[in-house]
């Protein structure tokens, strides 16, 4: 049966409606008595003309020609798609939030404004930094921030510095958050264990150098041990530490990049904090900093007006009432009395990257998390995502070749080169995973690894389907040996087989036309 | 509750299996100082609990079901029909990754390619991409691509245009040592003798945005004019729903049309996460920023979906990519899709239609009262100012209506100092008759007793 479904623009006809708007209960003029003609579109827009029934069809049975993680395993490396709480989900969707508009006044938004002030104390409590900004989309965005919070940090200072150091391990947003900021990017050569060289990083980092981008654990999986001496070469030579934060799974509960002193870290809430991907969005990248990259952050800043809180008692807010440890702001809490508010008035800081306030709707979802998880969640969840992971490690090495270290954190990268000589590359080996029901995995990235098939858990899959993943990997790597055009030519089991990439790109077809 | 399946006695196993008797052993590359921190935080709570925190701190916001809202300004209160919820709330489009795999990601696939094809109907414009962040980042997205494209640095916009979108722009353009010239709006619209001014072969586009933040039209079609005697690109800034009847950019030849669908099918949910439109004219798509989905076949012929164009972005380009964009907003693109196909062709235009009716039948009522001023120009779509007397202040005047349920205007004079006592309303279908006249009922009760 073919699976495949016609485009809404093919189902259209005449005169079909869904939804039906109230009728005009106020006098209803010709248009033209109220605009003039000239402001008027002369074609109509030819959009769908489909009945409800049509439309609740299309996109359910759509929906159903993708995997997800309600119904697959994703061991997507780099990408942490851990199982999305269902709870997180019923939050983010209650009315006082999702039909609270930017613009009321804060008197009337203290609900939203205290999550927002309590999450970022939990979040500076897990990272060790100093101060959180929720604005950046999504995590490129949050480079982009961060880059824009060095150059401004450095300019104050009267520093004109033009070089970002980046390891070619790392992610692509990096070096093209670098340049959209002006600085030129310099790569640097991994050393034989997949780390960053330190004797090199010394030779690179001079004074012309703004920053170093790091990503810890690296994207081979591997945590990078001297990372207490890459901060201090930076820090020595007047630079900063940026560090990616796509890889914090790894380190929930486990380390705090504060604590190795980084300057700047942005966390993917779409990943370590288990908001969904969404098939590519929305995520959301907030960036911590240091201390004195604070005045730096973009405008505006939630605070709390008594400072009664954490800063001066260590501990997280949401445990500092003598009342009721959950108990919001209450005009009647005496000493307790706290009022949030939008603070535009930091002279320094970068300006804005987003209008108003970011992805609310995530940080929601991500307070929900944080709230269930608690302080023991968050310890158990770095440890079973660093267990999963090196239980899939020890499992396939006897049949994959894994070219660095011994054993990792929360991820590890196969090079199927092996294979690639016996017929079938990392391309065909992912792809054949879409038979056995599993999602792929990344594959060829990192760069530094030849046919890299890069694999990560999480801490959400349990040990059975662990097993049937390896069983899958092993099959896979015997019939590459007996059979590899099997390995090659799949997947067969899935709505399409391999699309021609080359066509679409060559005679780019990028909306449908009424033929 | 922390969603880990595997237990103690799993662990246990599992450690066996790979023959080590601690898990610490695993973690021996992280330096002991590292490890040597404690989490001062709560203790992890069950769903119930859970709940009624969020429930309660949702419930101290004022939100715009308990009152009547005027507010507009860049994030509107639409209504948004039930199948929209229904059918992005399905796990299969909201749990899954980008759809790097599309032998298993062709529902998002497909949903991509027909959200690029009814937001090209709707802009008039040659090709959209798959989305980007926000209106205001996808405003910024569009001086950069011209500002590489042109290899010019500087840039003309309208003051008229949201002034955190503005700032969102400045931003983003200082490390390309860009100038920003700002052209004023003295009546609500551009000046145009302003405009032909400033412009010169340095520059690499003008911005414009209509219905501009003051809810007025402008003539789009004479600043493309103007702007196209020079080598200059003409982005457009506009809101979709005013696309059912209002000339869309593809009819006065804009470069590039971008905004905020926010409008189709998305909550307000305080500012985010929103939905940035990018469309362009065919002769630009190398230079698109974002993702992209085109239709191909497979191995057995059959028509199908892939992302494509990938050489532009940042995970093969690096630092030469044309963006550094990476996760768009997919499953916003989703609800814009299902919302557009739900109102369908007829819908979009009596939207818009509806949207026209009642600001302009507000404005009327509001002209009738003492005390306050209708002060520009027209034409207009769903938005407009209303200026008080000197000694009624604003603050005042939405203190007043709150106790009465209504949420009034956004003031002005934060961003624009001139428009004192100046109050910026917005009417869309979701306002009826009645709640119009006691908002015109209560004003008129202000202007007598102050």
């Amino acid at each position: 049966m073919d699976q495949m479904e016609p485009l809404i623009f093919e189902k259209t006809s005449p005169g079909r409606r869904c939804f039906i708007l109230p009728a005009c209960d106020v006098p209803d003029k010709r248009i033209t008595d109220l605009l003039p003609q000239n402001v008027l579109r002369k074609n109509k827009a030819e959009l769908p003309e489909v009945s409800e029934i049509d439309v609740v069809r299309h996109f359910t049975r759509l929906s159903k020609l993708n995997y997800c993680v309600d119904t697959n395993f994703y061991p997507l490396g780099s990408c942490t798609m851990k199982y999305n709480p269902k709870i997180n989900e019923d939050s983010a969707r209650l009315e006082g939030f999702t039909k609270l508009h930017p613009y009321q006044p804060v008197d009337q938004c203290q609900g939203i404004l205290s999550l927002l002030y309590d999450l970022e104390q939990i979040l500076k409590n897990i990272s060790g930094m100093s101060a959180f900004t929720f604005q950046p989309a999504a995590g490129a965005h949050g480079e982009l921030t961060g880059m824009l919070i060095i150059r401004a940090y450095l300019e104050k200072k009267g520093e004109k510095r033009h070089k970002i150091i980046i390891p070619d391990s790392a992610h692509g947003t990096n070096p093209a958050s670098a340049a959209l900021c002006g600085y030129e990017v310099e790569s640097i050569q991994s050393n034989t264990e997949g780390l960053i060289d330190i004797h090199k990083l010394q030779e690179v980092f001079t004074r012309d150098t703004a920053a170093i981008m790091i990503t810890n654990p690296n994207t081979l999986g591997l945590f990078e041990k001297d990372i207490l001496e890459i901060c201090r070469i930076a820090h020595d030579n007047g630079g900063l530490v940026y560090c990616d934060g796509a890889n914090m799974n790894a380190l929930l509960g486990i380390a705090r990049p504060g604590d190795m002193g980084v300057d700047i870290l942005h966390l993917n809430l779409h990943k370590t904090f288990s908001t969904p991907h969404g098939g590519g969005g929305p995520g959301a990248g907030p960036i911590g900093v240091s201390e004195a990259l604070k005045p730096f952050l973009p405008i505006p800043r939630i605070e709390m007006t008594e400072k009664l809180a954490l800063e001066e008692h260590g501990i997280d807010p949401l445990i500092k009432s003598n009342k009721s440890p959950y108990s919001s702001p209450n005009p009647s809490d005496g000493p307790f009395h706290r009022k949030y508010l939008l603070n535009d008035n930091y002279p320094d800081a970068i300006g804005r990257v987003r209008a108003f306030y970011g992805h609310v709707g995530m940080m929601i979802r991500t307070y929900t998390y944080l709230l269930s998880l608690g302080k023991e969640g968050i310890h158990r969840v770095g440890e079973y995502a660093v267990l999963n992971a090196n239980y899939l490690r020890q499992k396939l090495e006897k049949y994959y070749d894994i070219p660095y270290g011994k054993t990792c954190m929360h991820e590890f990268v196969i090079s199927a080169k092996k294979q690639k000589k016996k017929g079938a590359s990392a391309l065909d080996i992912a792809k054949k995973l879409l038979d056995y029901g599993f999602h792929a995995p990344t594959v060829y990235f990192p760069l530094i690894v030849e046919e890299a098939i890069m694999v990560e858990p999480t801490e959400t899959e349990s040990r059975e389907t662990l097993d049937a993943f390896v069983a899958a990997m092993i099959q896979i790597a015997n019939d590459i040996e007996q059979r590899p055009e099997t390995v090659r030519n799949s997947p067969q089991t899935t709505p399409i087989n391999r699309p021609d990439e080359v066509k679409a790109a060559r005679e780019p077809n990028l909306r449908w036309k009424k033929k | 509750m922390d969603y880990i399946p595997n237990t103690q006695y799993d662990k246990e196993i599992m450690m066996k299996e790979m023959g080590i008797s601690s898990f610490e052993a695993l973690l021996k590359d992280i330096p002991r100082t590292l490890r040597e921190f404690s989490l001062p935080l709560h203790q992890g709570l069950s769903e119930p609990q859970v709940f009624n925190i969020l429930k309660n701190l949702g419930e101290e916001n004022i939100n715009t079901n308990k009152c009547i809202s005027f507010l507009g300004a860049g994030a509107y209160e639409h209504y948004i029909p039930s199948i929209v919820d229904h059918l992005a709330s399905r796990s299969e489009f909201y749990t899954c990754y980008t759809p790097y795999q599309p032998e298993v990601s062709q529902g998002t696939l497909q949903v991509i390619y027909e959200y690029q094809t009814l937001m090209c109907e709707l802009t008039g414009m040659d090709i959209s991409n798959a989305s980007l962040y926000d209106g205001s980042t996808a405003l910024a997205e569009a001086a950069l691509l011209a500002i590489h494209l042109k290899e010019k640095n500087k840039i003309i916009c309208s003051r008229a245009i949201h002034p955190e979108y503005r700032q969102v722009l400045k931003t983003y353009v200082k490390g390309l040592h860009t100038e920003i010239v700002e052209i004023d709006v003295p009546e609500g619209t551009m000046d145009m003798d302003q405009l032909e001014k400033a412009l010169d072969d340095k520059t690499a586009a003008v911005l414009v945005q209509s219905p501009n933040f003051f809810g007025c039209i402008e003539d789009m079609e004479a600043i493309s004019g103007i702007t196209h005697k020079y080598d200059t690109l003409f982005v457009a800034c506009v809101n979709p729903i005013s696309l059912g009847l209002l000339k869309p950019p593809g009819e006065y030849s804009a470069d590039i049309a971008v905004g905020e669908a926010q409008v189709l099918g998305n909550y307000l949910n305080y500012g985010g996460p929103y939905l940035g439109f990018f469309t362009i004219k065919k002769d630009l798509l190398r230079r698109m920023p974002g993702r992209i989905a085109g239709e191909t076949v497979d191995r057995n012929g059959r028509r199908c979906f892939a992302l494509t164009l990938q050489a532009r972005e940042q995970h093969i380009r690096r630092q030469k990519a044309t963006s550094n964009i990476c996760t768009n907003q997919a499953l916003l693109a989703l609800r814009a899709c299902i919302y557009l196909c739900a109102l369908g062709k007829k819908g979009m235009e009596e939207l818009a239609n509806l949207n026209i009716q009642k600001s302009h039948y507000a404005y009327e009522r509001l002209r009738t009262l003492n005390n306050f001023r209708l002060v520009l120009k027209k034409p207009f779509f769903h938005e407009f100012v209303l200026k008080t007397h000197d000694h009624i202040r604003i603050g005042s005047i939405n203190e007043y209506l709150l106790k009465k349920g209504i949420i009034g205007g956004l003031e002005l004079s934060q961003w624009y100092p001139e428009m004192d006592n100046c109050m910026l309303l917005c009417i869309t279908e979701t306002k009826t008759k009645t709640s119009i006249d006691r908002f015109v009922a209560e004003l008129a009760q202000i202007s007598t007793t102050m």
